[in-house]
């Protein structure tokens, strides 16, 4: 007996769903954490180009690594450049990039993942080897070969990363597809002869779709910390940009005597990264598929 | 005898819900369990049966808590002690033996490592006796050659075994008393019969108390002496077995008797109305108001009290007992079924056989199935249109394996499907065209897995008619209303998801499903096995309806004999993959038989504690069908010798047309089974 039983709730509009889920995840502590963060960066990407007090490139040799101060409140870089503001536009290009490359992976991910739990036998075979052959390839390495082929933009990075998070998604999918398809629908889908695209769109999706969008929020986290370090070892954003990867890249060496100028973005990204872990699990919760609490009865 | 050893009073188990509300699971239960007396407690799905003996033992399940009352075991409550005291009590005087014997034991440990393991946790043994005793308790429950089990894993024994093994563990810390929590659900019958008729040992051997939960009536009743009725968390009959299963004076039980199918009756037993109200929507007065045939005006605004009758030893909760007690002989009557039967066959089955076994690389590459010893072989049944054909069989038999066959969902490895006399059925679903995946249309065993839950009611039954008909906006909706209709279920239900509807509800939109593609054959798989019984009754009364207002032929598979004595005109039955017996179902319910049909039906449990099983034939379980000869050489009480081993046996026809396949002449079946 599952207790949702009790109340013969009719159907409800998405909408109506979708605030239902948010207000589940915000009323546990660490889900309220993680969505104030998560919404945080995200306004802040947006309004701050127009909030922000001073030029981003404005290079000012006589300020050179101030300590913070009332009119610099995280202080300089060593170019003279103001930290508050390079750190507040630094969120923009990495979470643009990597909220695109997750949508991709979550994409080609899911489809093909579910596909392969559907077909089976060889064809499931064949491509499961295929991607087991690139997860065992060191991203990194892969990611910057291809970034020293093709360049840095924009166009490149998105789909580049969406491929390489996008490998751990098939291999979720597939799993939840397993589960679903020993079920009896299925196999009365099958019987009736619905073809294969109608049985994973009717059928399978709206049972895997959960379990894969969790995957691919966690996949979003892993994917910000991976541009980062792309653009700490200078292939990811190029400068003058303001990114965090690079601003840790470029500050770490002056750590010692100017911490402010390291400091600043490092609390940025890691708070990103903590929000989105938490909204993840958060969402997983709401949504129930949380293996570690079981339903009470 | 009159020691009473646990003492349940008052006791309210519930949760509160999201809304804070607190919705109460279990309602002032009051019981006693005497030393040495064995208790069925008996309801269906949501009754509160099984949290009721889990509190017996101290626990209450995660998300549940004690509301008020108490369960007293040695003048303690259990319910109150801490966890470490719990301990020293459960096992050693409290055992409890779980459903799924497969899932309690660890799969990676031997058997007799696991009875060791209990053994030191719940005796004072020392290490040398200990080793004797794994023997002793595995004698005790019966087990062929203890030292060779003690050795195995717990997935290299049977259902039957293994339930066997937790009947031993639980005997191992010599517990005061028992808790059985559907010991036998999920067992075949004749392995189901046997276990019981060990319980019924052992609880007389070692003086036991046993408190027998189950939702199957034939099971408590031959292994109880006093019976606790419940319904949505209240108990609302207790008293000795025999009263209440000969005269049951609350108008539940009294329903749910009749709802029972019975061997000795063929047709459709009357159902009972409604279900069980959900938890937190009970309304103030008897809960079994809506479904009552006997309610009055009172009963929906008050509640009746439990009252004690001194001189039936009964306890009732119900206004009307007295006129019920005046007239209470369960009378069943059944709805004699009408056949519809065309003499027109609809679908010949012949030579069909069906293997499991993996294909080599050749096989691969030619296309073909090479297995001597397939898992289903030599099938031949022609079904007329408008019949009701039922496949019998313990698990393994490989009724479901044909019904796959049929609907195409498994490629034969040889013989031919063929539809209306003219048109072969592929075995490959993909070469079938979709007319032909129309005609048959399939109903599974668990509408939970066969609806899916992220689909409304509207578009489960919905995909048919798209699928075939093409059918679009009003035209759609309009009928799917009728469908709706047609299994008594309300225009209400469209928004519905599966997961708001009750077991029966749901096999309903399952029934409505199939319908819509207006197909001429239906293949019901165990249809009715996940339901309750008072739900059943009512799914087997409307798939008869709905046979004889369209005409549609029934395939009906189930390990239930009294199911399907109700509900069919022909019976074949299968053992190993291999027909042993086929026939109209009064004559293969009578004899002469096969043996096996007459193993399976000695094993029927009855709810009359007067008609015990006759346990024929040992409950071996065989992994494979023999090379030669009969199929059921291995298990057959009555094998001839050699002749049986090697030959396979000719078909006998009987005057009235049963077909019977064995070796043993006729007249010499009729004879000897009369005992």
């Amino acid at each position: 007996m599952k207790l949702d039983n009790i109340y013969q709730e009719e159907k409800k509009s998405n909408f109506a769903k979708v605030s239902e889920i948010i207000i589940t995840m915000a009323s546990r502590p660490s889900g309220f954490i993680g969505l104030s963060i998560l919404i945080f960066h995200v306004i802040l990407a947006f309004i701050s180009p127009y909030i922000a007090p001073y030029d981003f490139k404005a290079i000012n040799p006589t300020l050179m690594l101030q300590a913070p101060s009332a009119e610099y409140w995280f202080g300089t870089d060593d170019l003279g450049r103001d930290v508050f503001t390079r750190t507040i536009l630094g969120g923009r290009t990495a979470l643009t990039i990597t909220f695109f490359g997750s949508l991709i992976a979550l994409l080609w991910g899911g489809l093909l993942g579910i596909f392969c739990g559907l077909v089976g036998g060889k064809t499931d075979d064949i491509v499961m080897r295929i991607v087991d052959a690139f997860l065992s390839i060191p991203w990194i390495l892969a990611m910057l070969l291809i970034v020293s082929l093709l360049g840095t933009s924009t166009e490149v990075l998105i789909p580049a990363l969406g491929f390489f998070y996008g490998k751990g998604i098939v291999r979720v999918a597939r799993a939840a597809t397993h589960d679903v398809i020993a079920k009896d629908f299925i196999v009365s889908a099958r019987a009736r002869g619905h073809s294969n695209f109608s049985i994973i769109w009717n059928e399978i999706i709206p049972n895997v779709r959960d379990a894969i969008l969790v995957e691919g929020a966690m996949r979003w986290s892993w994917m910000l910390l991976g541009f980062s370090s792309l653009s700490f070892l200078g292939f990811g954003v190029s400068p003058p940009t303001p990114d965090w990867g690079l601003m840790i890249s470029n500050a770490r060496g002056l750590m010692s005597f100017a911490y402010w100028s390291v400091i600043a973005p490092i609390v940025g990204l890691s708070s990103l990264i903590i929000g989105i872990n938490l909204t993840a699990d958060a969402f997983a919760k709401a949504l129930g598929i949380d293996r570690s609490t079981k339903a009470p009865v | 005898m009159t020691e009473i050893i646990q003492k349940v009073k008052n006791l309210s188990i519930g949760f509160k819900s999201k809304k804070g509300e607190e919705i109460l699971i279990l309602r002032n239960i009051s019981t006693n369990i005497k030393k040495g007396e064995t208790v069925g407690i008996v309801g269906e799905s949501g009754s509160g049966k099984s949290t009721l003996a889990l509190a017996m033992m101290g626990y209450v399940k995660h998300g549940l808590y004690t509301i008020g009352g108490e369960c007293e075991f040695n003048s303690s409550n259990l319910l109150k002690m801490k966890n470490r005291d719990l301990e020293k009590i459960r096992g050693r005087k409290i055992a409890m033996i779980p459903q799924n014997a497969g899932q309690a034991l660890t799969p990676n440990l031997k058997i007799g490592y696991q009875i060791d393991e209990a053994l030191q946790l719940h005796s004072d043994l020392k290490e040398e006796e200990r080793e004797q005793k794994i023997s002793e308790l595995l004698n005790k429950v019966r087990l062929p050659s203890p030292e060779t089990i003690a050795l195995r894993y717990p997935h290299e024994l049977s259902g039957g075994q293994q339930q066997r093994v937790a009947v031993a563990m639980a005997l191992a810390g010599t517990p005061d008393l028992l808790l059985l929590d559907e010991p036998t659900t999920g067992l075949d019958v004749t392995t189901q019969a046997h276990v019981l008729e060990l319980l019924n040992f052992i609880a007389k051997d070692t003086g036991t108390s046993m408190v027998y939960v189950s939702h199957d009536l034939g099971a408590i009743a031959q292994v109880s002496d006093r019976i606790i009725v419940m319904y949505s968390g209240e108990i609302v009959l207790e008293g000795p077995s025999r009263d209440i299963l000969k005269k049951p004076i609350h108008p539940y039980t009294y329903g749910l008797l009749k709802s029972i199918p019975k061997l000795s009756l063929a047709g459709l037993p009357q159902s009972m109305p409604g279900s069980q109200p959900q938890p937190g929507t009970m309304h103030r007065g008897c809960s079994f108001f809506d479904r009552c045939d006997f309610s009055e005006e009172k009963c929906k605004s008050n509640s009746p009290q439990l009252e004690y009758l001194e001189e039936l030893n009964t306890s009732v909760r119900c206004f009307n007992h007295k006129s019920l007690m005046n007239d209470s002989q369960v009378n069943q009557t059944v709805n004699k079924i009408k056949t519809s039967l065309q003499d027109k066959e609809i679908l010949n089955i012949s030579e069909v056989s069906i293997s499991y076994a993996k294909q080599n690389l050749l096989d691969q590459v030619l296309n073909r199935i090479s297995d001597d010893n397939p898992t289903v072989k030599d099938i031949n049944i022609n079904i007329k249109k408008g019949e009701t054909i039922a496949l019998v069989g313990e698990s393994g038999s490989g009724k479901s394996t044909i019904l796959k066959s049929i609907a195409g969902l498994l490629r034969t490895k040889g013989g031919v499907i063929k539809f209306d006399q003219k048109r072969n059925l592929s075995s490959d679903l993909k070469e079938r065209d979709p007319n032909d995946l129309r005609i048959i249309q399939l109903i599974f065993q668990n509408p939970d897995e066969s609806l899916n839950p992220n689909h409304t009611v509207e578009e489960i039954i919905a995909q048919p008619l798209k699928l075939y008909f093409g059918l679009k906006g009003e035209e759609l909706k309009k009928n799917i209303k009728e469908l709706l209709q047609k299994v008594r279920l309300g225009e209400f239900y469209m928004s519905r998801y599966p997961r708001q509807l009750s077991g029966g509800e749901k096999q309903r939109v399952a029934v409505a499903r199939a319908f819509a593609a207006k197909p001429d054959i239906i293949l019901c798989d165990e249809v009715t096995s996940a339901l309750d019984v008072s739900v059943q009754a009512a799914v087997l009364n409307l798939l008869q309806q709905l046979k004889e207002d369209f005409g549609t032929t029934y395939i009906f598979v189930s390990h239930d004999l009294a199911v399907v004595r109700a509900i069919s005109d022909r019976v074949a039955v299968l053992y190993q993959g291999r027909l042993c017996e086929v026939g109209p179902s009064k004559d293969v319910y009578q004899f002469p038989s096969h043996p096996y049909t007459e193993v399976l039906l000695g094993a029927v449990l009855e709810p009359d504690p007067d008609i015990k099983p006759k346990l024929v034939a040992e409950d071996i379980v065989e992994e494979k069908p023999p090379q030669k000869g009969c199929s059921f050489q291995g298990r057959c009480s009555r094998i001839l010798g050699d002749i049986c081993k090697n030959e396979i046996p000719p078909w006998q026809i009987t005057n009235s047309g049963n077909s019977i396949r064995c070796h043993i002449p006729l007249k010499e079946l009729q004879k000897d089974q009369i005992n």
